[in-house]
């Protein structure tokens, strides 16, 4: 906290310094500063040295981020989780948008039990979300085993050109009901009062979704896409808890968490590992900036 | 595949391996430090001594037997504690172990670890040279097979444990339905093969989704060295003639669609093993245990077979089978050095055998009650007859490669595309070398050159 000291006059007297405000940030400063920009900065140190089987640890400067950007892996796995996300992310947030404006529209009779029955998915921890859904779409023993043998025909989910879709559907599943309870949440704050004003008005249902709902559900909107955005780029429980059901449908480098992983734990490349972690935090930093700063712009 | 002699739990493995989580830069933090190593020599009657003081080890193995194994011992050593932790199951073990050689610290006093992965584990200098207490003796008593695997040059790394000398299990009730004949050759295999997909779709001779291990042993079996090592220098060549031969030989299962996609130690393949819809497996000897608990179904069905060979004279391989090792951090290397003589070279032999285990000890092997053991779900055969059999046809010469963990983990984006387009293995086994070969370089190996 040097920064504290920076702008002291030696000379002229002043006030007394109120620490109080530091205090009470002081026990999330030191977490924040522990778990945080500790491992960050070691990853940043990391990510500069190469260590060998043979020939040791040695400081290589800039070389993994160099390698980094030129490796076809890197990119393959980077490209998979950006259409993972242009895919499923809209997908998933039309069907939760559409299932809060429903739950909202109050017309629904048993509300209650739907919206539990649609957020429910999101309280399976996502390992076991992965293992029933790994058990569906078996073609010998699963669900789509029995409608596979029911229509004759030979359709496997984790074939490895329709894999991704069959993550991307788990997913759906999976987070649909927390969007869905986000936009919800932001519906029941719109005041009553703009109800009954479009009433007297006349307007009707569509014409209140589109000018009273839609504009005070953008926040929840950007803050869902956010989410979504850094969740696509993370995606790592599915594909890696799949590879065990199809392993060559998946390979260690499907998603850039993914590379990172065996990168570290297979091949003890800590260092080239943790080049890639940094490399993806910043682009997903980035770009959840850019869209922060267009959500919130008026037009969007 | 990383499992070798016990059942695979998949939803544990799985659980386990998701909770080590998404990569966090958190858990690179405790990646520094360097290895000590051990310069200490002993004979017999020190760790004679110190196995009567008081003392504490700790012992990584994820063995069914470590259990019954460990209680003997203290029964035996009342003052030396052995701490029993299972860390999980092949590579994941591994993965803890090399964090621990890195941080320096945390890795236990001895270790399981299969012959594969052994000398990744030499390389980085992390496990003791036995041959300062005197094993150097032991040889004699262990299948020349399995020795070769613990030791490099005049060094030991490891006592041998089990051996998995492969064989052909296969199901003698679908053979029969089916009119198969037992294959002694390649040829016959793939001819049964074709006549029982032929005749029923839903069934296949093997199932084979691609792996390493398999391919490694098939390799070695052909009479393949794609790999050789001494020191930093390393050659790899996955088309060599004898991987060419296996490959030719596999090739006509695979692209024919002639095995099943199921991969190993899924659930389905339990069922299918227990259904009769995969009729046979080629593995190695420590099979039984696993299909007696996890085939249920085909009980008194199976059989067990001299592995098919390409001109009909006996020739076979290890697959999977390891040891144990003292690890070089260890600051109870008498104690630890003590344990694991007893454990793979004394009484505790027997208590393995006890729990199922296929031994490397060729006393055991040779042991009548062992070679008389008829169980009922294999219809009474005498079984570890074809097995010690297969353990004396064992091709001499193989190695693998000091990082055939990395290897392993990146066999399904390169051979493993080849299973999946059903097309030429050769094709896989080039893009496998190149994987291999470049992640050598990398690491500062003199890779063919």
């Amino acid at each position: 906290m040097s920064s504290l000291q920076l702008s002291s006059p030696p000379v002229m007297r002043r006030t007394k310094r109120q620490w109080t405000g530091w205090m009470f940030v002081l026990p999330f400063l030191l977490v924040f500063a522990l778990v945080l920009v500790a491992p960050v900065i070691y990853a940043v140190y990391l990510s500069l040295f190469r260590d060998q089987l043979v020939g040791g640890n040695a400081f290589v400067g800039f070389a993994n981020y160099v390698e980094a950007l030129t490796d076809p892996n890197f990119w393959d796995s980077l490209g998979r989780v950006v259409l993972f996300l242009v895919v499923q992310v809209p997908i998933m947030l039309l069907i939760a948008l559409a299932a809060a404006l429903a739950l909202d529209s109050a017309r629904l009779h048993a509300a209650s039990f739907f919206r539990i029955a649609i957020f429910l998915p999101y309280a399976v921890p996502a390992v076991v979300a992965v293992l029933m859904w790994g058990f569906i779409y078996g073609t010998q023993f699963g669900l789509v085993g029995s409608f596979d043998k029911f229509f004759g025909i030979a359709f496997d989910p984790l074939a490895p050109n329709v894999v991704l879709a069959a993550i991307g559907n788990i997913n759906t599943w999976e987070f649909t009901g927390y969007n869905m309870l986000l936009f919800y949440a932001a519906l029941r704050v719109i005041s009553g009062d703009l109800y009954e004003a479009a009433e007297l008005d006349g307007a009707r249902a569509f014409q209140v979704i589109r000018s009273i709902k839609l504009p005070a559900l953008r926040p929840a909107i950007v803050i869902a896409v956010i989410f979504s955005i850094i969740g696509s780029f993370q995606l790592f429980n599915e594909p890696n808890i799949l590879k065990s059901l199809a392993p060559n449908s998946i390979s260690t480098f499907f998603t850039p968490n993914m590379y990172a992983y065996n990168l570290s734990f297979a091949g003890q490349q800590y260092n080239y590992s943790a080049t890639i972690a940094i490399i993806m935090g910043v682009l997903t930093a980035v770009i959840a900036y850019i869209v922060q700063l267009r959500g919130s712009r008026k037009e969007l | 595949m990383k499992i070798t002699r016990t059942r695979s739990l998949p939803v544990g493995r799985v659980a386990a391996l998701a909770t080590v989580g998404i990569l966090l830069a958190g858990a690179l933090a405790a990646c520094s430090g360097s290895t000590p190593t051990a310069s200490s020599s002993a004979n017999a009657d020190q760790i004679a001594a110190a196995l009567q003081q008081k003392s504490t080890i700790t012992y990584w193995s994820w063995t069914p037997q470590a259990k019954d194994q460990v209680a003997a011992f203290e029964a035996q050593y009342p003052n030396v504690t052995v701490n029993l932790v299972n860390a999980g199951t092949g590579n994941d073990e591994y993965t803890k172990l090399q964090n621990a050689i890195k941080a320096g610290s945390g890795a236990p006093d001895v270790a399981q670890i299969e012959y594969y992965a052994m000398p990744q584990f030499e390389l980085s200098k992390s496990l003791t040279d036995l041959s300062s207490y005197g094993f150097s003796s032991l040889q004699s008593s262990y299948s020349p097979s399995t020795w070769t695997a613990v030791t490099g040059g005049s060094a030991i790394y490891a006592l041998p444990q089990d051996s998995g000398p492969m064989a052909l299990f296969y199901n003698k009730a679908i053979f029969d339905q089916y009119g198969l004949t037992v294959p002694t050759t390649w040829d016959e295999y793939i001819a049964d093969a074709a006549k029982l997909h032929a005749a029923d779709p839903t069934k296949y001779i093997t199932n084979d989704a691609g792996d390493a291990g398999l391919t490694t042993s098939l390799i070695w079996q052909a009479g393949g060295k794609p790999y050789v090592s001494s020191g930093n220098s390393v050659t790899v060549n996955l088309q060599d003639a004898g991987s060419k031969k296996y490959a030719d030989m596999w090739n006509q299962l695979v692209e024919p669609g002639l095995v099943s996609s199921t991969p190993s130690w899924s659930d389905a393949w339990w069922k299918s093993l227990s259904d009769g819809s995969i009729a046979s497996l080629v593995t190695g000897a420590w099979m039984p245990g696993n299909l007696e608990t996890g085939a249920l179904g085909s009980a008194g069905n199976w059989r067990v077979a001299p592995l098919p060979t390409y001109d009909g004279t006996a020739a076979t391989a290890q697959n999977g089978g390891g040891g144990q090792a003292v690890l070089a951090q260890s600051k109870n290397q008498l104690v630890a050095a003590g344990f694991l003589q007893w454990l793979n070279s004394g009484p505790g032999v027997s208590v393995f055998l006890k729990g199922g285990g296929f031994p490397s000890t060729t006393a055991q092997l040779n042991d009548p009650t062992f070679l008389a053991d008829a169980p009922t779900y294999f219809g009474g055969q005498l079984i570890n007859k074809v097995l010690l059999d297969a353990s004396n046809s064992v091709v001499p010469g193989w190695q693998y490669l000091p990082f055939q963990t990395y290897a392993n983990s990146v066999f399904s984006d390169t051979v493993g595309q080849s299973y999946a387009n059903k097309s030429d293995l050769n094709k896989g086994l080039a893009a496998w070398q190149e994987s291999s070969v470049s992640y050598g370089a990398q690491q500062g190996f003199a890779v063919n050159k």
